[in-house]
């Protein structure tokens, strides 16, 4: 299985925008690598999941996140904000936004690196490291060490 | 303190271990301790039934339906979505904790929620100490909950139509309710007549009943497969009514397809097929291997003693009277519509067909004495859930009321809810009952003209004084047996939670 981020997928800069744009962006960072085969699906799919409810959590973090057939495997885009966007958290905008990709099909073991990432998203300190980070592969290293398959 | 908490959410693959693992965090800070249910998109483990009965309290942190909810049932429950366990788990665990300390007062103050799940107290602990008794009485109890409205429905509506049939056609209405046409209703339905409204009552009432069996097999398969066991369970319930194997052979389908359905799904399969499994692959082969098993391996055994029954029956004619009715009784409490039941009732049937116009046959007194045996399992079930409340399920309480009209009327199948959830301490206890109760009518020498109708039919009973007070023994002894019997298995159950429960004060 391939790493579920990589450099690449990793913008600490993320230019101002809505929410929309922000994800728009995220997307395809997603598409150049290779991890999204239909752009326009897999937003339609975040957009849909989006409607249930706003994925902005209190701390400043929002995890836009889809099933789709678009997506070739469990991966995650990150973006850091200076501004901030809002992603309906009811404590303000999110300053760590993390696109959040999984396969339309997949089981439990395939899915679980997912669900180790979205367990550390509750954790400060693992909050704290990504707003600290100075360069993608930092991130990247931060993930790879921290979400791990238990 | 133990609590168990189940997350899920509409993706199933953020928020869901989001909450989770912010439940898990604060309780280990507040010095709990926590067993958190994922159910994701992947799926999920499910809890050990143990776990969840040494919990104190349960936290559903929920924004779609928690799956296999009933497994919880009982339980002081804390309902929320899932933002909020992200988001104030620490207060949460507070208020779980609070609420297993006054457990009635939370469970009263609840969210008044799916009462078709509610199974009450009796599913979490009982059984407890031996997992894999807990988790099969948790099934049956799923397959139960969801069949008691079916119960209540139909036969309250049959025995409506009994009360009005004997007002419209006279002394044998329910004999003739029984024989209208549905087709005839259909073109000739008169809102004017008594007649024509008691008898589409009975063939509504008919129709919720023929329901019974199946649900009662879907659920059962729904309970341990999740949904791609409904249909497989519902096929096999229906086709173990087709074969005449009643509510016993439901339980067997409801196992079967269930059991199918949950291995099929752990096939690994090519991730093209993998999306399609849950709605084509697994309801078709284990719909399939479900019903296949039923017709082909449980249809030939069950004609065979079908057969053999009815010819020992048919060669007990001349034995004493008084044991061919304890005999007639224990047949006809064994399996409440199943084979065993239906040849009972058939030998009697058949004996009223050969009278003629005799008023005092043996076999008027045996039509009589199997239609008393008939009416005290639901009766002696209604009385004892009126008596020790405490040792049912909400559920079996609200079912035991239904039981009066049903037993009163001759609806055998008011017991069935009971006897599917508790078979071992139930069915006994009605078979001691309605054993007594054919023994006396047999020798009361109570006489019945009618196949059915129980209490509607009194007019038409040979001295129908000592016939109520045959009744009224049997549903007695029935109730007094069940409440003996489910105490008898509590006790060291509620020993063994108690010696948890003072390990978790201890820690």
């Amino acid at each position: 299985m391939s790493d579920l981020i990589t450099a690449t997928m990793v913008d600490l800069d993320l230019p101002a925008g809505d929410k929309a744009a922000v994800t728009a962006h995220l997307a395809d960072l997603l598409v150049a690598a290779g991890r999204v085969t239909d752009r326009e699906t897999f937003l339609a799919d975040v957009r849909a999941r989006e409607q249930l409810m706003p994925t902005g959590l209190e701390g400043g973090i929002g995890i836009p996140h889809a099933r789709s057939s678009a997506v070739t495997e469990p991966t995650v885009a990150f973006g850091r904000s200076t501004d901030g966007v809002d992603f309906g958290a009811s404590d303000g905008p999110a300053r760590l936004v993390f696109l959040i990709a999984a396969p339309a099909e997949g089981d439990g073991d395939h899915l679980a690196v997912l669900a180790a990432l979205a367990r550390r998203l509750v954790h400060e300190s693992f909050r704290e490291a990504l707003l600290n980070a100075d360069a993608p592969d930092q991130v990247v290293e931060l993930f790879r060490r921290e979400v791990v398959v238990k | 303190m133990k609590l168990v908490a189940v997350t899920s959410c509409p993706t199933g693959i953020a928020h869901t271990y989001m909450a989770a693992e912010a439940l898990e965090k604060a309780a280990e800070a507040a010095g709990h301790e926590i067993a958190v249910e994922t159910q994701g998109a992947g799926g999920f483990s499910p809890l050990g039934a143990d776990v969840i009965a040494a919990a104190g309290a349960v936290i559903f942190a929920a924004d779609v339906e928690v799956r296999e909810k009933a497994r919880f049932a009982g339980k002081p429950t804390i309902t929320t979505s899932v933002k909020s366990a992200i988001h104030e788990a620490p207060a949460l665990i507070i208020e779980a904790v609070a609420a297993a300390a006054a457990p009635v007062a939370a469970a009263a103050g609840g969210p008044p929620e799916e009462p078709t799940a509610a199974v009450g107290p009796a599913l979490a602990s009982k059984d407890y100490g031996s997992s894999t008794g807990a988790k099969i009485r948790g099934w049956l109890m799923t397959g139960v909950s969801y069949m008691i409205p079916f119960v209540a429905a139909g036969g309250i509506l049959i025995a409506i139509s009994f009360m009005l049939a004997q007002i419209a056609w006279g002394e044998t209405g329910v004999v003739a309710v029984t024989k209208v046409p549905l087709a005839d209703l259909v073109a000739n339905f008169s809102v004017g007549s008594l007649q024509d409204w008691a008898a589409l009552i009975f063939l509504v009432g008919a129709g919720a009943f023929g329901f019974l069996v199946p649900v009662l097999a879907g659920f059962i398969a729904f309970g341990i497969a999740d949904r791609p066991g409904i249909a497989p369970g519902i096929v096999g319930g229906y086709l173990a009514v087709q074969i005449g194997s009643g509510f016993l052979g439901g339980i067997v389908a409801g196992l079967l397809a269930g059991f199918l359905a949950l291995w099929i799904s752990r096939w690994k399969v090519p991730s093209a097929i993998r999306s399609v499994m849950p709605v084509v692959v697994i309801p078709l082969v284990a719909t399939l291997i479900t019903g296949a098993l039923m017709i082909v391996v449980l249809g030939r055994p069950l004609k065979w003693l079908f057969d053999s029954l009815t010819s020992w029956l048919n060669g007990m004619s001349g034995s004493s009277a008084i044991l061919l009715g304890v005999i007639l009784g224990l047949m006809m409490a064994f399996d409440m519509g199943g084979p065993v039941n239906k040849v009972a009732y058939g030998f009697a049937v058949a004996g009223l067909a050969s009278v003629g116009t005799s008023t005092d046959a043996t076999q008027l007194v045996i039509m009589a004495a199997v239609m008393a045996a008939g009416m005290t399992p639901p009766l002696g079930l209604a009385l004892a859930t009126n008596l020790r409340k405490s040792l049912f399920s909400e559920a079996e309480q609200e079912n035991g009321k239904a039981a009066w009209v049903l037993g009163a009327s001759f609806i055998t199948e008011g017991a069935i809810p009971f006897a599917a959830g508790d078979p071992f301490r139930v069915i006994p206890a009605l078979m001691a009952g309605s054993a007594v109760t054919g023994g006396l009518v047999m020798a009361f020498g109570n006489t019945l003209r009618a196949p059915h109708g129980g209490i509607w039919v009194l007019p038409l009973i040979g001295n129908p004084f000592t016939y109520l007070l045959a009744i009224a023994v049997g549903t007695a002894i029935t109730a007094a047996l069940v409440i003996l019997l489910k105490q008898a298995g509590r006790t060291k159950e509620e020993l063994a939670v108690e010696l948890i429960d003072n390990d978790a004060a201890a820690i």
